[in-house]
């Protein structure tokens, strides 16, 4: 049984208890943090295990080497501390239960994982992906499953991911170039941080396309605009390659407004929040996300995560701010169209 | 003898009249489970007074007639059981009058659902109907003829509860007009403050008169609209949670399902609620309204918002909706059917316990299906099944098993909506003794011949 590495004496010993004092949806300060998550560690309940909204920050802000989130995951489970409605939790579990098939590119030893989520097929055309493409796996089979840590259940991630991991093994393949962050985080920060063996060097997207943009420096045309960047909540399992968001944008000409929700203290999309936490929650977020958008005179909004397009881009567009991926302003840096609407 | 093919020719011209085998063939069957039986005669009349004279000439002959619109009801309606004279109301699909002040609109006998929409969308862009989720080829009258329901059910009713007036050719071959039309040239009531006449023929099939005219109530049409989908485990707490959504009258339609695959929707049940409005905020605020009177159900875990993604929308959205065509191919063959009682919503947990019962002892791909009728007043709740026509002993387990669940649901306060012969025949042996007496006099004194639609709510 896979067992979650958590250092106690890292939380006893923390000078800032950053991982809940920093958090965005809880208050309490540097002493009630640092006792709270020792206790968790001790596996006595706390409030912060009734009170998280799962945001992921804490992963982040704790820079110390521990887990904080995995350990509230695990924690919260172990309790039958619900995030979800059950109903929630059973069809996300259901949408990824393996299939015993997949659809497979001309598999390489540098292959391209789109998880199951089909809209990223349709971004990875063009000059930043002829070098790997048609290389991929999609399909249940190569999902990470690290969306559960969502929904206080680790036990279905411990299952499956030990399977995807063999499933990619058998692939042959070296590397594997993930384009969502919770694919890189599954393999990262949390199949190390539960003792599971990664056999492949995991390469997120925003490193790849920071190589491709290099190899194709010629074909460069600055952008001139101003975006927003919406981080999404994976990213903070992977907070390491952040730092590719401002090498992107700064080669290809885009200027990153200095915004109130940025970097540590961005606001996810509320996507989750809503499904699990209700209205007002989700709308509290999504609200001061894009009025702090607007306020800062974006021009765009810069999505990493589809699904935090799929929740936002509309909403974007109706404060006047066109939504765009990632990739898609890369192709467009190299003067080629966007694969998906931007209006 | 008379030759009764040449006196139809003679009244709608020889092209709109058919005997032959081929005609036969088709207007002996409808998509659904029942046993074919050949007319003997089909017509395609075009105007009231053309129905007149047939139906003159079908009391002289004693034969019977049947009145079809696009043959949709699944539950064999219009399927000749005596053979007799089939009259095919295709023909007579013209819009007639749309009143948009007073929000109404005439249509005549044959016109289908597809064709209304159609033309509110060109020329009327503020009005709406209820539109079924029927192919669109339904029509309009036989629609309300079987107390069909729609996208505006459940602020509505019935779409028979949204007529406002009738004309009806009668068995004698008398034409009729019910309603305000009766004494005004408004249609806008279809009985009040007069007696409600109506009920002589809505609900009858056919059985007591043709209806050559439909006045239908339009209703406003909001430039936006947009779809949640709540889900819950807890099938004892789905009439709570509608009691809730109904409470906030925000909602436009209350779809609810429950079906095995695909996989996103096995284990949960799926309130689909569907919001409009003419702004953002208007949309946003009812949008809040619906979220937020399910709010203790989140916080208990008992249910939550699902995420619905972009892609997934136009299909939820559709108008009327063709997921359903799909559910019908998923046994491949094509075969769907299902039996659709108007159940209290009460009883929603116990049907949909009986759905997944019937699919699982006669290993039937099956989906639970309910759509809300007034602000929780009742449902129709369908038990849906999905067959392969070339493979006769599924079609024999898909009989047995709607037959099962039409008299499970009845058992439990339920009554058949559409109902077969044999559910008709269950029916008036359930009824109150002196209703099916009321309903014999009514039936004997407006078709005393027994001509029209014959097997069709006969008290014995």
């Amino acid at each position: 049984m896979y067992t979650l590495q958590f250092d106690i004496n890292h939380c006893k010993t923390c000078p800032t208890g950053d991982c809940l004092v920093k958090c965005q949806f809880m208050s309490l300060d540097k002493t009630e943090a640092i006792k709270e998550m020792i206790k968790i560690a001790e596996g006595k309940d706390s409030p912060v295990l009734h009170d998280c909204v799962t945001c992921y920050g804490c992963e982040e802000y704790c820079k110390r080497g521990n887990h904080p989130f995995y350990l509230i995951t695990e924690q919260r489970q172990a309790k039958g501390i619900l995030t979800a409605p059950r109903a929630i939790t059973r069809q996300w579990i259901n949408i990824g239960e393996p299939r015993g098939k997949a659809r497979l590119g001309q598999v390489k030893g540098k292959v391209l994982s789109f998880g199951f989520m089909p809209e990223l097929l349709q971004l990875v055309r063009g000059r930043l992906f002829e070098d790997v493409m048609p290389s991929y796996v999609f399909g249940q089979e190569f999902f990470c499953n690290v969306v559960y840590i969502h929904f206080s259940n680790t036990s279905i991630i411990k299952e499956r991911l030990p399977q995807v991991l063999e499933n990619f093994r058998k692939l042959g393949v070296k590397e594997v170039v993930c384009m969502h962050d919770e694919c890189y985080g599954a393999f990262a920060s949390l199949a190390p941080a539960y003792g599971m063996e990664v056999p492949f060097r995991p390469i997120h997207y925003f490193e790849y396309l920071y190589g491709r943009l290099h190899d194709l420096a010629k074909e460069l045309r600055p952008l001139r605009i101003k975006a927003a960047y919406q981080r999404p909540c994976s990213s903070r399992l992977s907070h390491d390659t952040h730092h590719f968001v401002r090498d992107i944008l700064s080669i290809i000409g885009v200027e990153l407004v200095e915004r109130a929700y940025q970097d540590e203290n961005a606001l996810c999309c509320g996507d989750i929040l809503g499904m699990n936490y209700g209205y007002e929650l989700k709308n509290d977020v999504q609200s001061r996300n894009l009025d702090d958008m607007a306020e800062h005179d974006a021009e765009y909004c810069v999505f990493n995560c589809s699904a935090c397009q799929n929740v936002l881009a509309t909403k974007v567009a109706k404060r006047g701010i066109k939504p765009i991926h990632m990739i898609d302003l890369c192709k467009m840096a190299i003067g080629e169209k966007p694969s998906m609407e931007v209006s | 003898m008379i030759d009764i093919a040449s006196q139809l020719a003679h009244i709608v011209g020889e092209r709109f009249v058919s005997n032959n085998p081929e005609e036969a063939f088709f207007y002996a069957r409808d998509p659904g489970l029942m046993p074919a039986h050949k007319p003997d005669y089909v017509v395609v009349p075009k105007t009231a007074s053309e129905i007149q004279e047939i139906l003159r000439l079908a009391s002289r002959e004693r034969i019977p007639v049947v009145p079809m619109g696009a043959g949709m009801s699944l539950t064999g309606l219009v399927i000749p059981l005596r053979g007799g004279i089939v009259i095919d109301m295709k023909r007579m699909n013209r819009i007639l009058e749309v009143n948009e002040k007073a929000r109404y609109v005439i249509v005549e006998g044959g016109t289908s659902h597809g064709a209304l929409k159609a033309y509110l969308d060109k020329h009327c862009p503020r009005l709406r109907h209820s539109i079924p989720d029927s192919p669109a080829t339904a029509t309009v009258a036989a629609n309300v003829m079987i107390h069909g329901q729609g996208r505006l059910t459940q602020q509505y009713g019935f779409n028979s509860d949204m007529v406002s007036g009738l004309e009806v050719v009668l068995p004698s071959g008398e034409i009729c007009t019910i309603g305000s039309c009766a004494l005004s040239p408004y249609w806008f009531s279809k009985g009040a403050p007069l007696p409600d006449l109506t009920g002589l023929f809505l609900g009858w099939f056919g059985a007591t008169g043709i209806i050559t005219k439909v006045a239908l109530k339009l209703y406003p049409r909001k430039k936006m609209r947009d779809v949640e989908i709540f889900v819950t485990d807890r099938d004892d707490l789905v009439p709570d949670m509608v009691y809730e959504l109904t409470h906030t009258e925000m909602v436009e339609d209350i779809n609810i399902f429950a079906q095995p695959m695909p996989m996103i929707f096995k284990d949960n049940h799926h309130i689909t609620l569907f919001i409009t409005g003419d702004t953002d905020e208007e949309l946003e605020f009812k949008r809040k309204m619906v979220w937020n009177c399910l709010d203790g159900f989140i916080k208990s875990k008992d249910g939550g918002f699902m995420s619905v993604p972009p892609v997934m929308k136009p299909t939820l959205l559709d108008m009327p909706q063709r997921s359903v065509s799909r559910f019908a191919d998923v046994k491949k063959g094509g075969g769907f059917e299902y039996s659709g009682p108007i159940i209290p919503v009460e009883t929603y947990p116990a049907c949909t316990r009986k759905v997944m019962e019937l699919g699982s002892k006669y290993d039937l791909a099956y989906s639970a299906m309910a759509r809300v009728i007034g602000r929780n007043h009742a449902m129709m709740f369908g038990f849906a099944f999905t067959f392969n026509r070339a493979d006769p002993q599924m079609m024999e387990r898909t009989r047995k098993a709607l037959e099962e669940g039409g008299e499970f649901a009845l058992a439990a306060g339920g009554v058949f909506w559409k109902p077969t012969i044999d559910e008709q025949r269950l029916a008036l042996e359930k009824m109150d003794a002196t209703t099916r007496d009321l309903m014999k006099m009514i039936k004997e004194n407006l078709d005393p011949l027994g001509i029209m639609n014959p097997g069709n709510w006969e008290v014995v």
